[in-house]
């Protein structure tokens, strides 16, 4: 059984969360062109290594974010989505 | 005996013969690389040599021949697709495959099991009523059938009503088959070596040459190549390659697991798939199960096999099979899929000039060997899509003209 840790519960099973792919910005979406917005909305940056993703814990209905090697699989590090969206754009 | 046999074989002209030429030295040159000795980049290589008389090919893999994903698939050929381009596309690759060990003068084991995908739902049913009158509308036999007929075309499955999920019908489609993966990818190194391909393993590209939006060669790890020409055919690492070709992909990677059992005498003719239940299986030559089930469930590069996945098979795999519960399981691998947001693969042109892609291939690459092979071929060689392969350019996902082929795939993923 893999355990990711979720900031608000805590060591769970894997199983319990749903991965909400990578964090991207969202282009602004009256200034982007189409080729951009299709990027944002299709493609993926896919990388092996470390990855910062969104994570859905299901039963609580909670996301943050994970740091995760997509090479060996192992968690790096969780927190809550507020370490990086805790300010609003100026 | 014993000693005549050891006389027959020692004899002068009844030595094995060498499959492939001894590697040569990789030229500073070649019109075309092929990225990816697995079985699409050596069909890619056969048919540039066969119909285009291409010769001038490096085949350029950073493993062994046929040890990625050709390696680590299920085997399963089938065209019961939705989309009228999915149906047309590997409706083309079953008639190639049909003729393909005769045409590569090598037993590729293509065996004609037909393909049942059974329905414990009403809305699965609706989907496969949906799937079969695609098809014979496109000319491929598939049709519906309901337990009487289940029960004549594979006796050891359990049709029992009172199952937690009863089975309701199945999708027949009569030309499924399962071929010998290992000699596809083999049939098509050797026929294309003798035309004169180069195969080179141990050979891993670690950076793509461009000149004004043009390719122009390939660093590798022994030595820079020139080519007039690129083809990337390698599964599971599509992203990173083109990445280092300077463009971004629709494509997630992720593993897909499967194990087969030690080898049980023939009884499943079929290959029996489930996708309400996630899994599938079919009875290999030598009698092993070859199991299969969903892919895990967030991207990674790593090919461990896992016991959480093994359980979540076992379960709905003795529902369909009771009497497998004392079966052992023997190997376990995974392999890496590109999953696509359609399902679809993409093939065809790239954002860099004379930069040709074939990725994508999700969990359904090894069907469309052959006619993946023929076609990217006939693009490399014209420098254009033909119309078989056209809808499945990487242009398609910006343009929001998809090829949604989620209610095909042999189980939801």
């Amino acid at each position: 059984m893999k355990i990711l840790h979720c900031p608000l519960n805590g060591p769970r099973n894997i199983s319990e969360f749903v991965c909400g792919g990578e964090v991207v910005e969202m282009p602004e979406a009256g200034a982007a062109t189409d080729g951009e917005w299709a990027d944002y909305v299709f493609g993926h940056e896919n990388a092996r290594g470390a990855v910062r993703e969104w994570w859905f814990h299901v039963p609580t209905a909670y996301w943050f974010i994970a740091e995760r090697d997509t090479g060996t699989d192992e968690i790096l590090r969780t927190y809550p989505a507020s370490e990086v969206f805790g300010r609003r754009p100026p | 005996m014993p000693l005549g046999l050891i006389g027959h074989g020692l004899r002068a002209g009844r030595r094995p013969r060498r499959a492939l030429p001894p590697e040569a030295r990789l030229r500073p040159r070649y019109d075309v690389a092929i990225i990816g000795a697995g079985g699409h980049g050596l069909a890619a290589a056969y048919y540039l040599a066969r119909d285009h008389g291409i010769t001038d090919v490096a085949v350029l893999d950073k493993g062994w021949l046929g040890g990625g994903n050709t390696a680590r698939n299920t085997t399963i050929v089938r065209s019961n697709y939705l989309t009228p381009e999915g149906v047309r596309f590997y409706d083309e690759s079953i008639r190639l495959f049909r003729g393909l060990s005769g045409e590569l003068d090598f037993n590729i084991l293509y065996s004609e099991r037909g393909h049942l995908t059974l329905a414990h739902t009403d809305a699965a049913l609706r989907t496969m009523r949906w799937r079969a009158e695609v098809n014979k509308h496109l000319g491929v036999e598939s049709e519906m059938v309901g337990l009487d007929e289940l029960a004549r075309l594979c006796p050891p499955l359990n049709l029992d009503r009172g199952a937690r999920f009863p089975i309701l019908g199945a999708l027949h489609h009569k030309p499924g088959a399962i071929a010998r993966h290992d000699a596809v990818a083999w049939g098509y190194a050797i026929a294309a070596a003798r035309r004169g391909v180069e195969i080179h393993q141990n050979t891993e590209v670690t950076g793509i040459l461009t000149e004004k939006g043009r390719v122009t060669g390939v660093e590798t790890s022994r030595g820079r190549i020139a080519c007039g020409k690129v083809l990337q055919a390698v599964a599971g690492s599509s992203s990173l390659l083109a990445a280092m070709a300077g463009f971004r992909l629709p494509i997630q990677t992720v593993p897909l697991q499967a194990c087969v059992t030690e080898p049980l005498k023939p009884f499943l003719d079929p290959i029996v798939v489930s996708g309400s239940l996630h899994v599938y299986v079919s009875q290999s030559a030598r009698g092993e199960l070859v199991m299969g089930g969903p892919t895990d469930p967030y991207a990674l590069y790593s090919q461990r096999s896992t016991l959480e996945w093994k359980e979540g098979l076992a379960a709905p795999m003795l529902a369909l099979f009771p009497f497998l519960a004392e079966v052992r399981v023997l190997r376990q691998w995974a392999g890496l899929a590109d999953m696509t947001p359609d399902f679809s693969p993409i093939m065809g042109l790239t954002p860099v000039q004379n930069y040709y892609i074939d990725a994508g291939w999700g969990t359904w690459g090894f069907k469309a060997t052959p006619v993946c092979g023929k076609r990217m071929a006939e693009t490399v060689a014209t420098g254009k899509p033909p119309s078989p392969i056209a809808p499945f350019d990487l242009g398609r996902f910006a343009a929001f003209r998809q090829l949604g082929e989620r209610g095909a795939a042999s189980v939801g993923h």
